[in-house]
């Protein structure tokens, strides 16, 4: 390295600071805060140093550091091998991680955040699996699935509250209700381009939103619903004390009472949900419809032209991820017990879409890796709260740059004219 | 009829508001073809930045019209940084990635920004002092009287004064002529000389800094900001830019005073919750019916 590079790089790395200092000095580094009547400024000039510091440290060890280059080939080698390892193995890979996920409850080191982080880790797979039908196979970008979540999870609260039916009939109305939502919305949308769709999509979502909001007699509003039963086992409830004329899970079973039995069978109830997801998509792949989702994405123009419908094909897939999010929706209110609106702003949909583009659009294991990926470093940074959701727009942003195909990038037609040429 | 005019007084205003964001959405679209969604935080850090100076400056105690010209600058220049750089570190190295990947990089700048601000600035909801007061009135015989605050004529002069400054910026000079070059063919823009990423960069640049203008007109018609009026701003912008032919610019325009017009319309006339709603239904059905929008091109699809 020449002398004349280190000062290049140095007067580089000034001016990065420079555009930091505008960054953060007037958002940082004057704080407005409210006393009594008005509104103050407290000023915090050290944090902003401190990342004025960081970011002209920053750029200038990036720029002195020619291996910076091999390091992200490094990083790419490493991740292409991953994707091929979890390609050629992905059965044992898949089975590997059943496995473990059925034995998981009785793992001598979980306990109860363990159990909790782990369901929530499974509804976001499920959420995942069923957008990536939309968004891996079928090409759509939907930034409102949380409305067909809503859905789902209103619909299985009513019915529930109101008819006290029980979580088995309710679950499949739930998602028929779902469904039904996505071809309400697919039906006049689906014509428009990719991006205009991700907008309406969150239009709608958002619309779902504020109805919920606002529609005070159905949905009592902001104040959302309470006492949405809880799910039971075949007929047996989880309670300590069952009412006159009932046994409970742990009577029958003749075990000790443990709060943590209702978990444990909420916790395999959302792993059987979305098995029979994955499995559901794995399976339509191999139908015909499922080939023209896949053409679809590819190459609308030239499906037109051999005689599929676009707009009836792009409605099933629809209609059918919208579906398993409403399962996805019920599991959530029958967990939960309580729902409301705030639940299902547009952050979620954010989140979900990341896991299906991180993950590698139209991979199934790379839904399950976001999934770990995203929701644990959310709960990692749990007692940074506020920082939590810098961190994941940041990696959000850092993956599309420096691996924009996701994680596991794998969009190989699941199908090819003369077999696979290798 | 008195209440109808009213209506249409502060729609207007609402809607030179959203004309200025929506300019920023439809320059990007027209040059680079996405969604800027990280524009709408763009304009919230405008406000931001527009609140935090009018404190400062109203403590020194100088005349309103010097106040209000030095905010304005302060607010276009450090919230053009944020236009650059938001360009820099998302967009730039996907250029030529597949269609989806920079909106989700946008999606990913717009969550950073927001929660940027919360942490900074904390998540209650900032009021400031209103800075004008008085109007004129007019019908003051008639039972309503309608008035025009001085604010509000201020919002619309200065919108119609940057929009004349736009225009010739981009209609008469180089600059202008580069940027609608690249709208046209990229490539053969740069065989002929023109430096596009100083040009893209520079299109960022003037989105921000309108949008930072828009955010202290929001600061003073409302009072109360917070770091999620980002959002709401930027959707119905977005639903404006559409409306009036993304890619346009007079229909950024038009687009946005006529979804000012139909919110302030519906929250007078319909129904005030679901105002929202309203703004959301216009895009979908406008999406639908003419995705080309009143002044856009129409797509040609090619195989």
């Amino acid at each position: 390295m020449e002398k004349k590079d280190i000062i290049q790089s140095f007067k580089d790395s000034l001016f990065t600071g420079l555009i930091a200092l505008a960054l953060f000095g007037p958002i940082v580094g004057l704080r407005t805060v409210s006393k009594g009547e008005g509104l103050f400024i407290t000023p915090q000039w050290g944090v902003v140093f401190l990342l004025v510091g960081l970011c002209i440290l920053g750029r200038f060890l990036i720029n002195i550091n020619s291996a910076r280059r091999t390091e992200f080939k490094i990083f790419s080698i490493l991740s292409s091998k991953f994707s091929s390892i979890t390609e050629n193995k992905a059965k044992h890979f898949a089975i590997t991680g059943i496995l473990f996920a059925a034995v998981f409850p009785f793992l001598p080191f979980t306990d109860r955040y363990f159990m909790d982080v782990a369901i929530m880790i499974l509804t976001y797979i499920m959420l995942g699996w069923g957008l990536n039908i939309v968004v891996g196979l079928a090409g759509l970008l939907d930034l409102g699935y949380v409305a067909f979540y809503a859905v789902g999870a209103y619909s299985y609260a009513l019915i529930a509250t109101t008819f006290g039916w029980s979580f088995w009939i309710c679950l499949p109305l739930a998602g028929v209700f779902a469904a039904f939502f996505g071809i309400l919305l697919g039906f006049p949308v689906l014509r428009l381009r990719g991006d205009y769709l991700a907008i309406v999509t969150l239009g709608f979502g958002e619309i779902i939103r504020i109805i919920l909001i606002n529609w005070y007699e159905v949905t009592n509003g902001p104040d959302g619903i309470t006492g949405i039963p809880r799910p039971s086992f075949f007929g047996l409830p989880f309670k300590r004390s069952p009412d006159e004329g009932e046994t409970s899970f742990h009577l029958f079973f003749n075990l000790e009472y443990s709060t943590m039995h209702r978990i444990i069978f909420l916790y395999y109830l959302i792993l059987v949900l979305a098995l029979i997801t994955n499995y559901f998509t794995l399976k339509i792949r191999k139908l015909p419809v499922g080939r023209a989702w896949e053409a679809l994405r590819e190459d609308e123009i030239a499906c037109k032209s051999l005689g599929v419908n676009p707009t009836n094909t792009k409605l099933t897939a629809f209609a059918i991820g919208a579906m398993f999010g409403g399962f996805a929706g019920s599991f959530f209110a029958t967990r939960q017990a309580f729902i409301s609106p705030e639940s299902f702003t547009f952050i979620e949909s954010a989140i979900i879409v990341a896991i299906v583009v991180l993950g590698g659009m139209g991979s199934q294991t790379g839904v399950v890796l976001a999934s770990i990926f995203l929701i644990g470093i959310t709960e990692m940074f749990r007692d940074l709260e506020q920082y939590r959701m810098i961190a994941f727009g940041g990696a959000m942003v850092l993956i599309m740059v420096f691996k924009p195909k996701g994680i596991l990038a794998n969009r190989k037609p699941t199908i090819l004219m003369h077999g696979d040429k290798k | 009829m008195e209440y109808f005019i009213q209506q249409l007084v502060n729609g207007i205003t609402l809607g030179s508001i959203y004309g200025l964001i929506a300019i920023g959405y439809t320059m990007v679209y027209g040059i680079i073809g996405m969604i800027n969604f990280a524009h709408g935080d763009i304009f919230m850090i405008g406000a931001f930045v527009a609140l935090i100076s009018f404190i400062i400056f109203g403590l020194t105690g100088v005349a309103l019209p010097i106040i209000l010209l030095l905010v304005l600058l302060i607010a276009m220049l450090f919230t053009a940084c944020y236009g650059w750089t938001v360009e820099k570190l998302a967009y730039k190295p996907l250029r030529g990635s597949f269609r989806l990947a920079p909106l989700i990089s946008a999606l990913g700048m717009s969550i950073v920004l927001q929660n940027y601000v919360q942490v900074s600035q904390g998540a209650r909801v900032k009021p400031m002092q209103p800075l004008f007061s008085g109007g004129l009135e007019f019908f003051k015989s008639s039972e309503f009287i309608v008035t025009v605050s001085y604010l509000q004529i201020f919002i619309v002069v200065l919108t119609i004064i940057l929009m004349g400054i736009f225009t010739y910026l981009i209609t008469k000079t180089d600059l202008g002529r580069a940027q609608r070059a690249c709208e046209q063919d990229r490539t053969m823009t740069a065989l002929l000389g023109i430096n596009v990423d100083r040009t893209i960069s520079i299109t960022f640049i003037i989105g921000s800094s309108l949008a930072s203008v828009a955010g202290m007109m929001f600061v003073l018609y409302y009072g109360v900001i917070d770091f999620y009026i980002g959002f709401l701003a930027g959707i119905k912008a977005f639903t404006a830019a559409v409306l009036g032919g993304i890619g346009s610019l007079p229909g950024a325009m038009l687009g946005g005073l006529l979804i000012g017009l139909i919110e302030t319309f519906w929250a007078g006339y319909v129904s005030l919750e679901y105002k929202d709603v309203a703004a959301f239904s216009v895009l979908i059905v406008v999406l639908i019916f003419f995705p080309t929008g009143f002044l856009g091109k129409p797509d040609i699809e090619k195989v």
